[in-house]
């Protein structure tokens, strides 16, 4: 399980981007934050991941204080993630390098990844030669070859379109399921909110309270996107984010 | 972006070799001064030179470029790279905004009578005159890095040389070699001046020379000589930009 314990982080420069911030995700759930931009979303989620320190509050991961970045933690961001200097296997190998893989186990790990994810064939291109998709994708090789318990994601898919947006949550929700990670997703968009979080927390613009947790327990399927029940969740997670913003 | 870096073929260098023939021929006729001789004249003295000692002078101002470029980078690199941490660049930053506008050629007499008159010194003029202009550049580069690009190392859990081999390096590389470039002129006219007096040695000895005994397709063979030397240097550098920076020319 994962928690924040009334976490509040103001910055040097007096901004408050977080005031006393409370819930938890349970192993194996999926849980989104959503809320207005510029609410803290990512300065939460650079605080669950040991880079940033809290003003107040802190993070406990199975009941432990999270002090520096965790091994069992991966993270992806939105669109600088990767490293233009790296060509896509040296990517995807460069956490395993960092933690002592040889280069055998490496070699392995990466290539059944890359074939997992469809990047098969793409090793030697560099971040700049692919689409903005595949790039996505490799980050996300890049988090799964950790094999992470805990998947942290900073609006992953927000610069994609539509149409390719839609296929890497499908792909996310697969990942999800077979894996069995914890999930924690931070975006902006409702419906992308409600299709991968089993429990969605709704921010208020800053400093970002939680305005409200909203259960979601009948996601999980891709089909889910197409049903009166996720039209309906989608217009309570509006709601809510509405109620915050007046 | 696509196609913006895309490398000149060998034929537009001929086509610019051309140009520049044409146009210094044009120039001599019109003149048609002694000070200016065809480039023709000019390439019979060049290769009466290379039967000379051309090519030794070119050696030996080559060694002295080299060692001072060498010098120059391998300490301005270094610690220009360190000044990404506060606590470096908090002694480092005044003390080049104190002394890099000085114009540091004023320096000679005080290296000269310091190092003596020998190779020593003219490698030392070079190396302090390029050393600030990697070490500016360098800091520049190191000090700019998105955050960004440490976030991801960061949350991997990657700790001080880690950082600096994947990610600080990596961005200052392609800074650090335009730098070197753009050194390479003024590293050539350094090289002259210091070469232009108390030595018997060197393309800039053999320029003043040639001036002197007012033989002046000599003292073109040796600007040529130099001009050759500036060019292979660049193109040297260019060739390390492009394999060692592959991914800014993809």
């Amino acid at each position: 399980m994962i928690e924040a314990r009334g976490i509040t982080k103001i910055y040097p420069d007096g901004t408050r981007a977080l005031e006393n911030i409370n819930f938890e995700v349970q192993n194996g759930e999926s849980c989104a934050v959503i809320g207005p931009s510029g609410c803290g979303k990512t300065t939460l989620l650079l605080i669950f991941s040991g880079i940033l320190e809290p003003t107040a509050g802190k993070v406990l991961i199975e009941g432990k204080d999270l002090t520096s970045p965790s091994q069992e933690l991966a993270l992806i961001f939105q669109d600088y993630g990767l490293f233009p200097w790296k060509t896509v296997y040296e990517n995807v190998s460069l956490g395993l390098q960092l933690r002592g893989f040889g280069k055998r186990e490496r070699t392995e790990i990466v290539s059944s990844l890359l074939k997992e994810l469809g990047l098969q064939g793409f090793e030697t291109n560099y971040p700049k030669q692919l689409s903005g998709g595949m790039q996505q994708r490799v980050a996300f090789a890049r988090a799964l070859a950790l094999n992470p318990r805990i998947l942290l994601m900073d609006e992953p898919l927000s610069s994609l379109d539509a149409l390719t947006r839609e296929h890497l949550q499908n792909l996310l929700l697969r990942l999800w399921k077979q894996k069995g990670m914890t999930m924690l997703l931070v975006t902006h968009s409702i419906e992308e909110a409600v299709f991968l979080g089993k429990k969605v927390i709704v921010l208020s613009p800053r400093p970002g309270r939680v305005i409200k947790t909203i259960t979601n327990p009948y996601m999980g399927d891709v089909q889910y996107r197409t049903t009166e029940v996720f039209f309906e969740k989608c217009r309570e997670v509006r709601q809510s984010l509405d109620g915050g913003a007046i | 972006m696509q196609g913006s870096k895309a490398e000149p073929r060998w034929w537009s260098y001929l086509i610019a070799a051309l140009a520049i023939y044409g146009i210094w021929h044009a120039l001599s006729v019109l003149l048609n001064s002694i000070a200016l001789p065809t480039p023709l004249t000019v390439l019979f003295a060049f290769i009466a030179g290379l039967k000379k000692d051309l090519i030794s002078h070119l050696l030996i101002s080559t060694f002295r470029i080299a060692c001072g470029i060498t010098l120059a980078f391998s300490l301005a690199v270094p610690v220009g790279l360190l000044c990404h941490e506060r606590s470096v660049d908090k002694f480092v930053a005044p003390l080049i905004y104190m002394l890099y506008p000085i114009p540091h050629i004023v320096l000679l007499p005080v290296i000269i009578l310091l190092f003596g008159i020998g190779d020593l010194s003219k490698i030392i003029m070079i190396e302090i005159i390029v050393f600030f202009q990697i070490l500016v550049t360098t800091r520049d580069a190191s000090r700019n890095i998105s955050t960004n690009y440490f976030y991801p190392l960061l949350s991997m859990g990657a700790r001080g040389r880690e950082i600096y081999e994947h990610v600080i390096i990596p961005v200052c590389i392609p800074k650090i070699l335009t730098a070197m470039r753009i050194s390479v002129g003024t590293s050539i006219a350094v090289l002259f001046f210091v070469e232009s007096f108390a030595t018997t040695h060197g393309l800039g000895y053999l320029i003043m020379d040639a001036w002197s005994r007012a033989n002046y397709p000599d003292l073109y063979a040796a600007i040529v000589m130099m001009a050759l030397l500036g060019f292979g240097i660049y193109l040297m550098l260019d060739r390390i930009e492009k394999r060692v920076c592959r991914w800014v020319y993809i």
